[in-house]
């Protein structure tokens, strides 16, 4: 029996909250966790709402389309789509990273660094193609 | 008398069925996702007409109703993983998750709704 006290030391803790020193592999992964919140809290709701309403009636299709094509909601939607892509691209990275594609360091930031240029291109493109 | 266990009530066994699901999931979504991308690019600008069509075939609203169950448990995984981060008080965590899996069924029947109401 070890009669040794074992008191807890009050070690210092140090978190570095700013997201600007994270690695390009640790903003991927808090992005990826922060976009799917805001698709489970807005997006699935905001989907299911369009498709309904734009499913009714020629007029409720219109009125709707109308309002879609208003550039404040034009540019409030391609956040929504930005975090979709951006959901998308770091998802398919982990599923690459699964089959251990890219897991060594150098890899893995190459790829994080993509991911983050992917889901703004697309984003772009998505822009572009709507305005 | 003490039943005898015929599971194993420790150990890192269960998560994997999860952490399958999470990317069975993802692979569903990230096909359906190409093929309305592919839809978009090829379409452009659609009528109601076009819509209403595209919503009565029988293919694509399965298709639709597969992607959106892939969405929703996949979305109680991802949000069930930050609750149990976040969310230390274990009678908090449950009242929010039960909350979250009201959400995803409500929303699950909402789609059937939509995808055959119309």
């Amino acid at each position: 029996m070890s009669s040794v006290p074992r008191t807890p030391a009050a070690r210092p803790k140090y978190y570095d909250l700013n997201l600007l020193n994270l690695p390009m592999p640790g903003l991927v992964s808090i992005f990826h966790r922060v976009t799917g919140v805001v698709l489970f809290l807005f997006a699935i709701p905001l989907v299911l709402f369009l498709l309904q309403s734009t499913l009714i009636s020629e007029s409720k299709f219109d009125f709707w389309r109308n309002i879609i094509n208003l550039p404040v909601v034009k540019i409030v939607l391609l956040g929504f789509v930005w975090a979709y892509m951006h959901h998308f691209f770091a998802g398919i990275r982990y599923l690459l990273l699964d089959v251990h594609v890219a897991t060594a360091k150098e890899p893995a930031q190459l790829s994080a660094k993509i991911v983050l240029v992917l889901g703004v291109v697309a984003t772009i493109l998505i822009g572009v193609r709507i305005w | 008398m003490v039943k005898k266990l015929d599971r194993t009530p420790v150990g890192a066994h269960y998560g994997w069925q999860d952490w399958l699901a999470q990317r069975i999931t993802a692979v569903i979504m990230a096909l359906f996702s190409l093929v309305i991308f592919a839809c978009l690019i090829v379409c452009g600008s659609v009528n109601y007409e076009d819509w209403k069509s595209l919503f009565h075939s029988q293919v694509f609203r399965i298709g639709a109703l597969l992607f959106l169950l892939s969405v929703f448990y996949h979305a109680w995984i991802g949000i069930r993983d930050v609750l149990m981060d976040y969310i230390k008080p274990a009678g908090i965590r449950l009242g929010l998750q039960v909350l979250v899996l009201v959400y995803l069924v409500t929303c699950t029947i909402w789609s059937v709704s939509i995808l055959w109401g119309n």
